[in-house]
């Protein structure tokens, strides 16, 4: 199904509204690029140093080798690295054509074991991890539990003891693919197929580290689960595989935060996130991805949702160089809902091409897409959305909101909403804006005493405020902070 | 004692038919505590004024000048002047999506002042202003203008205005688009800034009914971008009698 959804795509792609907004650089000849990355720093890369470059057989055979995994699991990379081979790359989205597959490295060992406390870790771990704040978070229990990765393995874990007790699953993808072999064989591949593109093939081939979680029947876990991700070596490919079971009736938020160095060349992050949310589930998913402006990052996201279950995408998309990255969910049960929040901020020399699909496969299935982006220095942000409502899901009814923000004249936004009904008697509403911050509001807000950054902060926050104010306070200062760093390079 | 001083001010726009001169040499010389109004017809050149006072870029000086007690406000932008004392409530007051009075009223402040306002008698002082302009207090978290009536935008600006207490205030229109109930307590509000901070103002009005209740010290009447002809609050009088026709001829 997901080959004809993105065939259907590519055909679409020549009729739809354009909605391309590129002017040339006038009024603002001088704008810089953004600000301090403010995690650009790279720590001594002993393990990445001799690590192998380039993907085949032999590579596959030795992650599979290195972590003693079951027959079932190499046969699975084996087919995965087959699709990758075979399948081209794609040419529908951003430009991904300069990946040099063969210059990256796809395995990174960067400890012996993973750490139960912080102390544990190894030094140059422990620091890069202390300076992204996460033992702070930890230390004061704003989350429930904790998975750390670096490079390809996650190197420490942390889960509080009373969600331990009720039976919650909280691990890395590696050690519960040993502990819970029974989940894998049920759920692993099973909403993002083996071969259903060509990065989430590749992610099957070599995927390392991940979490997984399962919730039992009935319990919500109130406060947020998460997850940080770090990449250190140079040409350091990502492969993180997450699932997330959600059982009847049971709530679970799950946060991610990514961040990488900056480097000279390039590095890829290609994740591969299934969610299975069951009946009367409900399932949030936050990610706020801070990539260096050299990381590909091609995600595949899927969730399957039983009947009366709900799935939420938060996803905000700051860094990176390319992003493409489309949350979907597949509503497979009576009265399912899925719904997506997304942000992205695209500056200099950035391409974020994000959005969502929602697949109503059930009657009285419901959905949202909100998506607003804010592009800058001659950055683009795409939104590139599917609504698919399948015959006799009658009933279903959808709503897409993409708002996108110029803060230039250089930078550039479009649209690609692809819409595919096959039922009657559904509700659907289409709404995109393109607003561009206009000198009337800068001057109302200048004559406020506001410098010409701040008034341009304030714009853009106020913008993407109906997204921000869905974090966890602390993603949401974060993501302020974030806004106020970019804004300072983007103003004449 | 401050002196906002505006000079044989020529100021330009561009338009689709080339550049175009709006003002054409203005003097006008406020003082603390005075009230100036300026009253003309559509198209005379008001709103440029009051825009090339607070420094809007779309407006370009081409010769003359503004200072504040001798310092050189052309070269401020304009939050820069903000700082300096200077305030334009405007005729189209602009709306920001996602920002909460509260948050722009308070940033504002800081701003201007160059400190955060304390938070409790900050809190107070805006409740108590919004009551005294019957702005109804739901409107704290509301979005900056988005959704107001245009009568409410302008109760909107003198909150500011009471708030913010500027040396010099240029009010463009406020009176347009009010009806009498609220003419009197945006009014009132202008007065109260007026006396409290013994502001300077330059109240910009097609009509002289705003006058009623705002009495001025001079009266400006604007021709093509020029003061006609400059004298007491009698001069808004026989504006009211016989309108701008004896200006207008004259052009």
């Amino acid at each position: 199904m997901t080959e004809q959804i993105s065939k259907t795509q590519e055909t679409l792609q020549s009729t739809e509204d354009p909605g391309v907004i590129q002017e040339v650089l006038d009024n603002n000849p001088e704008i810089k690029s953004l600000g301090n990355y403010e995690y650009g720093w790279s720590d001594s890369d002993d393990a990445g140093a001799s690590a192998k470059r380039g993907v085949d057989q032999a590579v596959v055979e030795d992650i599979s080798g290195k972590k003693d995994e079951p027959e079932w699991m190499l046969k699975m990379r084996k087919k995965g690295l087959k699709y990758f081979q075979r399948k081209p790359t794609p040419t529908w989205g951003a430009d991904v054509s300069d990946i040099d597959f063969d210059n990256i490295k796809y395995f990174v060992r960067s400890t012996e074991g993973q750490a139960q406390t912080w102390e544990d870790l190894p030094e140059d771990i422990r620091n890069t991890y202390e300076r992204l704040g996460i033992p702070e978070a930890e230390r004061d229990r704003l989350v429930a539990g904790v998975a750390a990765q670096y490079e390809s393995e996650v190197v420490y874990h942390q889960i509080r003891e009373d969600l331990e007790e009720q039976g919650v699953i909280f691990m890395d993808t590696d050690t519960a693919l040993k502990e819970h072999p029974e989940f894998f064989e049920e759920y692993f591949g099973s909403v993002i197929p083996v071969g259903d593109n060509k990065f989430a093939a590749l992610n099957t081939a070599v995927w390392s580290g991940g979490s997984f979680v399962y919730v039992p029947k009935g319990v919500h876990v109130e406060i947020p689960l998460q997850a940080y991700f770090r990449i250190n070596t140079e040409n350091m490919g990502q492969f993180e595989r997450t699932l997330i079971i959600a059982d009847e009736d049971s709530y679970v938020h799950y946060i991610e935060g990514c961040t990488a160095p900056i480097y000279n060349t390039d590095s890829l992050h290609s994740a591969v996130v299934e969610i299975v949310a069951k009946k009367n589930a409900r399932v949030r998913y936050t990610t706020i991805q801070n990539w260096s402006n050299n990381v590909y990052n091609l995600v595949t996201k899927r969730a399957v949702v039983e009947e009366g279950g709900t799935m939420e995408w938060i996803d905000g998309n700051i860094g990176s160089k390319v992003t493409m990255k489309y949350p979907a969910v597949y509503l497979t049960g009576e009265h399912a809902r899925g719904e997506t929040l997304s942000v992205a901020f695209a500056g200099e020399g950035q391409h974020q091409d994000t959005g969502s699909k929602m697949v109503h496969m059930a009657p009285n299935t419901s959905s949202s897409i909100v998506s607003k982006s804010v592009a800058r220095s001659g950055g683009r942000a795409s939104y590139r959305g599917l609504v698919q409502i399948n015959e006799n899901a009658h009933n279903s009814a959808n709503s897409v909101i993409c708002d996108a923000l110029l803060v230039d004249t250089i930078s550039k936004t479009d649209t690609y909403p692809y819409i595919d009904i096959r039922e009657d008697d559904v509700t659907l509403g289409h709404e995109a804006t393109v607003s561009k911050v206009s000198e009337d509001q800068l001057f109302y807000l200048m004559s406020r005493g506001l410098s010409e950054t701040e008034a341009m902060a304030m714009i853009v926050r106020g913008f993407i405020e109906p997204i921000a104010r869905e974090l966890p306070m602390e993603y949401a200062l974060e993501l302020n902070s974030l806004i106020e760093l970019q804004m300072e390079g983007s103003v004449g | 004692m401050s002196t906002l001083e505006i000079k044989d001010l020529h100021v330009s726009i561009e338009t689709e038919q080339g550049t175009k001169e709006i003002l054409k040499g203005v003097t006008v010389t406020i003082s603390s505590g005075e009230i100036h109004a300026v009253m003309g017809p559509n198209g005379s050149g008001k709103s440029t004024l009051a825009s090339t006072i607070a420094g809007h870029p779309r407006y370009e000086v081409t010769s003359g000048s503004i200072t504040l007690d001798g310092q050189d406000v052309l070269e401020m932008d304009p939050d820069e002047r903000a700082q300096a004392g200077m305030f334009l409530a405007m005729q189209y007051p602009v709306e920001v999506p996602g920002v909460t009075m509260t948050n722009f009223l308070r940033t504002a402040k800081t701003a201007i002042d160059g400190e955060a306002p304390k938070l409790r008698t900050w809190t107070k002082e805006v409740r108590e202003a919004m009551e005294k302009l019957k702005i109804d207090a739901d409107f704290a978290s509301r979005n900056v203008n988005e959704g107001f009536s245009g009568g409410e935008k302008k109760r909107v600006e003198i909150l500011q205005l009471e708030l913010f207490k500027p040396k010099f205030a240029v009010l463009d229109e406020t009176d347009s688009g009010l009806d009498i109930d609220a003419l009197r307590v945006v009014s009132e509000g202008v007065n109260r800034a007026q006396s409290e901070n013994n502001m300077g103002t330059l109240l910009i009005t097609h009509y002289t009914r705003i006058l009623n209740y705002i009495k001025p010290d001079y009266v400006h009447v604007f021709v093509d971008g020029r003061v006609a002809e400059q004298g007491g609050p009698q001069l808004a009088d026989e504006l009211e009698e016989n309108g701008y026709d004896r200006f207008l001829a004259a052009v």
